[in-house]
């Protein structure tokens, strides 16, 4: 049996799904961070299940390829439960949603979530009699504690048995009767039938959904008839038939909300908005913007240097015990120093920069700040040819570049998919940022990685404007993006989702770190390192960098966080500074900082732009690094700061 | 009448119409706008930047030139 998860974006579909699975699916207080669907199998009673996680839909109208990828879902005919999840603050707008969803006619369950959220607005809902009148149980949870959710799938179970599918209320009588019109032509022409039910394809048909209209272009001659019967709509009702329909809608949906909901008290003078008064305030708000970064870079700046130190310098006593235990030369030595130091890059170089940067990452996204952030961003995303919105993959690329890659399918047109995708892998991620935390912050300056930083988002900006002109967005409007309230980060989730992407690397990233180490050194001790740097000697030496690098920025391609613990073992030491200058040691970072993006991160782009989108970024970003890493070399040759 | 980027911070207007295609319609309809809805205007972004508005009991940020094409009238 499949169960899904449906409804509008925020709603705690993921936090619901989370709370069956473990924890699978990542949640966030932004709308549109489930992409693309997870399941899990999970068991109710007895019963197995699939459980299905969709991405957030306002409507089933073709929208962005999120939203289509959750109707595509809901339309294969392999779902048997519908679970409706629906904010009980917002339900005037939810039940436009659940509305087109009973036109499915599969068996379904409404899901009241948020009840907390809709009671501290004063909002009351009297359940039963919703459940009467949309012919479907309703259930009332709090999903973030887990109080009804054991209800919930128990009643699954029942709706199942019964095959309870929902009655969907009429529209006025003069469309109805339309659809019906279109509903018989439907059923004389189509020859095979489909498994969407024919009614809800009539309405689909009138408000003129283009994915659906090709569909019947396709498969029957209904194809002319459509048009009279969306102009007699048109003539009625004097606005374009896909307005009638979804203004209709619109009005069934606050005809409901009114018979079962009463708002108690008016909502208590929220402290939420008075910390909005400031945060996206004109003025204040930028500050504060600032100051959020600023802080929080210094957060993980100061727990990472402080743990990083002493593991270091316990790991350089280790690997010199090594040397004396097996004798200088050996390949026995060889080994096991390339494996000391792949544990060790992991130990003391990334985990204690990679652990407190995701926490923090996942308390901005869960109390709500990073909207606001594309709210005040909007305007200056505007100057490079984005909008507000695209600043979430940007932010997000912070922590790993192919999620935010894949969080550009929340963007509306192809072209600021495409631009954005480019631009999200230039952001350092946390990999990346380890590398500037654990070299330049370590062995320079906090302010020296700050101005790497700068740096890195004022090449992001000139590279949007470069890209935005070579491929305009005509139709582009702007922004449109629904502001969720602040919540308190439900501290279980928030750490639960840290610790998920942190076993990432510790699964993943290390042990091919500590392998990648270990292929090294015994590359090193069979000299075949030297024939990659030779090479890459054109561009280590067009940079003035010790050709022992070059073998390191190769593995750099298969996981970023390799480039720096290569570096170590290709260098030799710990101590980079005694055979690095500080110069060096820049361009060497800002190089790693921007050129081509790493394996797993072409995939994704490979899948979200295509192959000549990924070929394309794979060659801007490593003109970029070049271009950039020289003038650093050239500036720090005229300007010795150090 | 007037267009929602014209209406005063704390001031309500009601929809009339929306101008411009399908996919504004649309959008703008999964947000909870569509003409006879009430908006109030919270506040507006530096720089000419978006606007914030609450329609539904949900707060949504909108750019000034979808703002723009956005027919409302004005409620005391």
């Amino acid at each position: 049996m499949r169960i899904a998860l449906a409804g509008q974006p925020n709603c705690g579909k993921s936090t619901i799904f989370n709370s069956i699975a473990g924890y699978k699916a990542i949640t966030s207080n932004f709308p549109g961070t489930t992409v693309k669907y997870t399941e899990t199998k999970t068991h109710i009673e007895g019963y197995t299940c699939n459980c299905i996680d969709l991405p957030g839909t306002y409507s089933l109208t073709s929208g962005d390829p999120a939203e289509l990828e959750a109707r595509r879902h809901l339309l294969s005919g392999e779902v048997d439960v519908i679970i409706n999840v629906i904010d009980a603050s917002l339900l005037c707008r939810s039940l436009e949603l659940t509305l087109q969803l009973l036109e499915l006619e599969v068996p379904m369950i409404l899901c009241l979530n948020m009840m907390d959220e809709a009671q501290r607005k004063g909002i009351q809902i009297d359940a039963p009699k919703l459940s009467n009148l949309l012919g479907v149980p309703v259930i009332p949870t709090i999903a973030t504690t887990g109080k009804g959710l054991k209800e919930l799938f128990i009643d699954v179970l029942r709706v199942r048995e019964e095959k309870r599918i929902g009655k969907t209320p009429k529209f006025s009588k003069d469309i109805e009767e339309i659809v019906s019109q279109l509903d018989s032509i439907l059923n004389s022409e189509w020859p095979v039938k489909e498994k969407v039910p024919t009614r809800f394809l009539s309405i689909k048909l009138l408000e003129n959904d283009e994915f659906f209209i090709n569909e019947t272009k396709r498969n029957s001659n209904a194809t002319n008839r459509i048009r009279p019967l969306q102009e007699k709509l048109e003539q009625i009702h004097g606005s374009p038939s896909d307005e009638v329909i979804s203004s209709e809608r619109h009005a069934l949906a606050m005809n409901l909300f009114e018979k079962v909901s009463t708002v108690i008290h008016p909502p208590k003078r929220d402290i939420r908005i008075t910390i909005d008064n400031w945060v996206m305030h004109k003025f204040f708000g930028y500050l504060i913007l600032v100051g959020v970064f600023y802080g929080f870079f210094n957060f993980i700046f100061g727990i990472g240097g402080y743990i990083e130190e002493p593991l270091m310098e316990l790991f350089d006593y280790w690997i010199g015990g090594l040397e004396e235990f097996f004798g200088k030369g050996s390949l026995a030595l060889f080994l096991f120093r390339g494996v000391l130091q792949g544990i060790a890059g992991g130990i003391a170089i990334v985990l204690p920069y990679l652990v407190p940067f995701l926490i923090g990452l996942s308390i901005l996204e869960d109390v709500g700040y990073l909207p606001r952030v594309a709210f005040l961003m909007d305007v200056f995303m505007h100057k490079i040819g984005l909008h507000g919105k695209s600043i979430i993959p940007f932010i997000l690329g912070y922590g790993c570049s192919v999620p935010a890659v894949m969080a550009t399918r929340i963007l509306e047109f192809p072209q600021h998919r495409f631009i954005v995708s480019i631009l999200t892998t230039m952001i350092p991620c946390a990999a990346r940022i380890t590398i500037i935390f654990g070299l330049v912050a370590f062995f320079i300056s906090p302010n020296a990685a700050l101005m790497i930083f700068a740096l890195n988002i004022l090449v992001v900006a000139v590279s949007g404007k470069i890209l935005s002109t070579l491929y305009p967005e005509p139709g582009s409007l702007g922004l449109i993006l629904e502001i969720p309230a602040y919540q308190l980060p439900p501290l279980k989730n928030t750490l639960k989702k840290s610790w998920y992407r942190i076993r990432e690397f510790i699964v993943i990233a290390w042990p091919l770190l500590i392998i990648g180490s270990a292929l090294l050194a015994l590359m090193e001790y069979g000299k075949v390192d030297l024939y990659f740097n030779r090479f890459l000697s054109p561009l280590t030496h067009l940079l003035g960098l010790p050709v022992s690098v070059g073998a390191t920025l190769i593995f750099g391609l298969l996981r970023k966080e390799l480039s720096l613990i290569m570096l170590t073992q290709a260098l030799g030491t710990t101590q980079v500074l005694t055979v690095m200058t500080k110069s060096q040691i820049m361009v060497f970072t800002v190089f790693v900082t921007f050129y081509i993006p790493c394996l797993a991160t072409i995939a994704a782009l490979w899948k979200e732009i295509g192959k000549k989108g990924a070929l394309l970024a794979i060659l801007f970003t490593l003109s970029v690094a070049i271009i950039l890493a020289l003038i650093t070399h050239i500036f720090f040759g005229i300007f010795p700061l150090w | 009448m007037t267009t929602l980027d014209q209406v005063h911070e704390n001031n309500k207007a009601k929809v009339i119409d929306i101008q411009g295609g399908q996919g504004i319609r649309q959008r703008l309809g999964q947000m909870g706008i569509h003409p006879g809805d009430t908006i109030m205007m919270l506040r507006y972004g530096a720089l000419r930047g978006p606007i914030l508005i609450e329609v539904h009991g949900s707060q949504v940020a909108l750019g000034r030139r979808i703002a723009s094409r956005i027919l409302v009238e004005e409620i005391e």
